[in-house]
């Protein structure tokens, strides 16, 4: 395992993602004589974990069973322990493809966070490019460096404990993009300058708030940076249902041809009364999530 | 001097293919000398282009030949008059139509005498008798329209996955069955599509997603594109300008053998390389063969994102000189043609066999439900698929009959919406108009088949691809 590079078989120290059912996924770091606690019983990793496939059915202790997953950087976004708000799959996507994210890129990030958007740069970058990313919570940083080495992708990323917005991202001229996700991200601009490289490269910053953004479009042109645009990316889920709408009674037509009898006309006849049609459809979740944040791209021209 | 071997790599060369930009206006061409491009109703030659870096701006000058544009920073300054005189408000601004002083036969006159756009523009304010009446945000916003009519400046950009789905968006959707950009991009998320791995992709999108892929991928791992008819469609990907060890990783295999190759009556031969001369594999194949060589090249030039017409005439008139001599060779040609084909199919072929794939993407104008429960059969157990529709309704049977049939988790139908905002000091606002959809996407994660329940061949099906596995590693 590795969240670069897919296996078959799970092994003693894999990160392993169980599924539990419907939006309720837990990480699971294998070990030899280890047991893991779930709503269905426990699993035993070295009977029933190590060895076996990715993708099997896992019979807990009280006869409940589970999927084992191979770790992805989206899977582990959804199950990854929270140490401050992460950025979701639906803006890390779009991040990805605007930023031109690719094997091979070298890219900026700061704050690094809980490392959510962190893996799904590494898994695009590898296994050529690398991730400089900057945390200046000694912690964070620490804990995540240490998530990066359980997940083994270590080799492909730097993590720096420092303020990017006085100290910048620790590298010069190599950046092929810069990602900014900070409270004041325009204190950071002219550092993201420095960290891409000589030809030019690319920029993004994500603030949720209106004013931070208009704050970093004014230092993003000052700085010459070009095709400056500011998206919001949204994800509606859409819930498969099997819905059944009744069809009311208009009591007897009149117009047509057959005669209905004068005395059952009072009672609605039961076999009306269940007329129904019954469909597939979707339906919107009660309620989601109306924003993420802003998300502002731009370009770096050569200089 | 490190400087300058540096450069070189961000050099425009002769054959590149480049995309032209002006706003948000893309257009893909590949760079050839003495050849007329069309962009934006303006005619221009490219050869200028040949040797300057990447990302220039370019002038279209006389003849429609480019000059790099200088001093950008100058001559992008919001407004090029320094009349800082504005008014407050437009209680007194009448509409009479008579503020512009200089008729079309005025500004015909100016665009004839060879004038830059800026020039024009400066000479359109200074004839307004209005535009110094205006507030200075009307004012900024005259300017704007005025220099996006009558500029006549291109860029002229790398092409990247970026700047081709939103080229595509813009000027062809039809092609790319209305597949916006940030779906794109979720689906190459959710595949997880990364370097090393091995990904079957339906599409008829011309190209375009393939190629995204591919770019992902870096020229690691594999490619196995399955095409309806009788070749794939790669205008896309052509647009990319990939370089050739990125094709070695690119394979190809008919959607018409799918049916065979699940159930084992593929010719077993065909997997063999060496079994060239089986005569059954040439019934099998040589009609799809055939097709292939004929028609690719026809679907991609009208479905390329530049149409044109020289290259065929040129084509008649050697075809015409050269017809008998070319009849020798053809039948030559042809076996050989074959047998790459042939090849090429046992290769894809022998890559599908192991139904150990990683991922799986769909975005076809064909019904997306037939498509994905049979391709689904060559994923590993613990992979990411991602269909993509136009409609919902599609993918709400895909759902339904995933469900029914199981092996899947984690199902989720979802579509995103991208709002554009306008940043400007006071006058930041979402953008007036936003795209209506971009289509709906359906993904979801393999698992092992649940051996309990009594899914007939499915249950034979399930254990094979572990064990063929087991024996390549």
């Amino acid at each position: 395992m590795s969240f670069v590079q897919y296996s078959d078989l799970i092994q003693d120290g894999d990160v392993i993602i169980v599924y539990l059912g419907h939006n309720s996924v837990m990480p699971v770091k294998v070990q030899h004589g280890a047991q893991t606690q779930t709503r269905y019983g426990v699993i035993r990793h070295s009977t029933q974990l190590i060895g076996q496939s990715y993708g099997s059915k896992v019979t807990c202790s009280k006869g409940g069973w589970v999927q084992v997953l191979h770790p992805t950087p989206e899977l582990w976004t959804v199950a990854l322990p929270h140490r401050t708000q992460i950025l979701y799959t639906t803006d890390i996507s779009i991040i990805a493809m605007m930023l031109e994210l690719k094997p091979g890129s070298i890219v900026c990030e700061s704050g690094t966070g809980s490392g959510s958007l962190s893996h799904a740069i590494l898994r695009t970058i590898a296994p050529s490019g690398h991730l400089h990313t900057v945390e200046f919570h000694e912690q964070r940083a620490l804990k995540v460096a240490e998530e990066f080495k359980e997940h083994r992708v270590d080799h492909l990323v730097t993590v720096r404990n420092q303020d990017v917005c006085k100290d910048g991202f620790g590298v010069t001229g190599v950046a092929d993009a810069v990602f900014l996700d900070i409270p004041s991200p325009w204190e950071a601009v002219k550092h993201a300058k420095v960290a891409l490289k000589k030809h030019g490269g690319r920029l993004c910053s994500f603030s949720p708030c209106i004013e931070q953004v208009q704050r970093t479009c004014e230092v993003l042109a000052d700085q010459a940076f070009e095709e400056i645009s500011t998206v919001e990316v949204l994800l509606r889920i859409h819930d498969v249902r099997t819905v059944s709408l009744p069809l009311p009674d208009f009591g007897p037509d009149p117009s047509s041809q057959t005669e209905p009898r004068p005395e059952e006309e009072a009672p609605p006849t039961p076999s009306v009364n269940h007329a129904s049609i019954t469909m597939k459809t979707t339906t919107p979740p009660r309620e989601m999530p109306g924003h993420t944040g802003y998300l502002t791209f731009a370009t770096k021209p050569r200089t | 001097m490190a400087e300058n071997e540096d450069d070189n790599q961000y050099r425009i060369k002769e054959g590149d293919n480049v995309v032209l930009k002006r706003g948000d206006i893309y257009k893909a061409v590949q760079i050839q000398l003495k050849k007329k491009v069309i962009f934006e109703k303006q005619w221009i030659f490219l050869d200028n282009a040949v040797g300057q870096l990447y990302s220039t701006t370019f002038e279209i000058v006389s003849g429609g030949n480019l000059q790099p544009k200088e001093d950008r920073k100058e001559q992008d300054t919001e407004s090029p008059a320094d009349v800082k005189v504005a008014g407050t408000d437009n209680r007194n601004i009448v509409d009479d139509g008579k503020s512009q002083k200089l008729t079309r036969d005025d500004i015909e006159t100016l665009k004839e005498q060879g004038l830059k756009g800026q020039e024009i523009v400066q000479q359109l304010i200074e004839n307004s008798s209005t535009f110094t009446t205006k507030t200075g945000y009307a004012q900024d916003k005259y300017i704007k329209k005025k220099k996006k009519k009558y500029e006549n400046t291109v860029t002229i950009v790398k092409p990247t996955c970026r700047v081709l789905a939103m080229m595509y968006h813009g000027r062809e959707p039809g092609k790319i069955c209305h597949l916006r950009y940030d779906t794109l991009a979720q689906m190459l998320t959710l595949a997880n599509v990364h370097a090393g791995s091995k990904v079957l992709v339906f599409e008829t999108c011309a190209g375009l997603v393939l190629g995204a892929i591919m770019e992902r991928m870096g020229g690691y791992g594999s490619v196995i594109q399955m095409y309806p008819g009788g070749g794939p469609v790669r205008a896309g990907v052509e647009c990319f300008g990939f370089p050739a060890h990125f094709h070695n990783t690119l394979h190809e295999f008919p959607i018409c053998h799918v049916n065979a190759l699940l159930a084992g009556s593929l010719d077993t031969s065909a997997k063999d390389p060496s079994a060239g001369e089986n005569q059954i594999v040439d019934r099998q194949i040589g009609v799809a063969a055939e097709e292939q060589q004929n028609q690719p090249e026809l679907e991609q030039q009208d479905g390329g994102p530049e149409e044109q017409s020289m290259e065929t005439s040129a084509a008649e008139d050697q075809e015409n000189l050269e017809k008998e001599k070319r009849k020798e060779i053809k039948a030559q040609e042809k076996k050989s043609k074959l047998e790459e084909k042939r090849r090429k199919l046992a290769a894809a072929a022998a890559l599908l066999g192991g139904r150990n794939a990683d991922g799986l993407v769909i975005a076809s104008r064909f019904h997306p439900c037939p498509v994905l429960l049979s391709l689904i059969k060559f994923l590993s157990p613990s992979r990411p698929f991602v269909v993509f529709s136009q409609y919902k309704e599609t993918l709400i049977e895909c759902y339904t009959k995933l469900k029914e049939q199981g092996g899947t988790v984690n199902l989720r139908l979802t579509d995103t919406w991208l709002r554009h905002y306008q940043v400007l000091p006071n006058r930041t606002h979402p953008v007036l108009l936003m795209s209506g959809g971009g289509g709906y996407l359906l993904s979801g994660t393999t698992v092992a088949m649940d051996h309990s329940k009594p899914a007939g061949s499915l249950q034979a099906e399930g254990p094979a691809p572990k064990k063929q596995r087991m024996d390549e590693h």
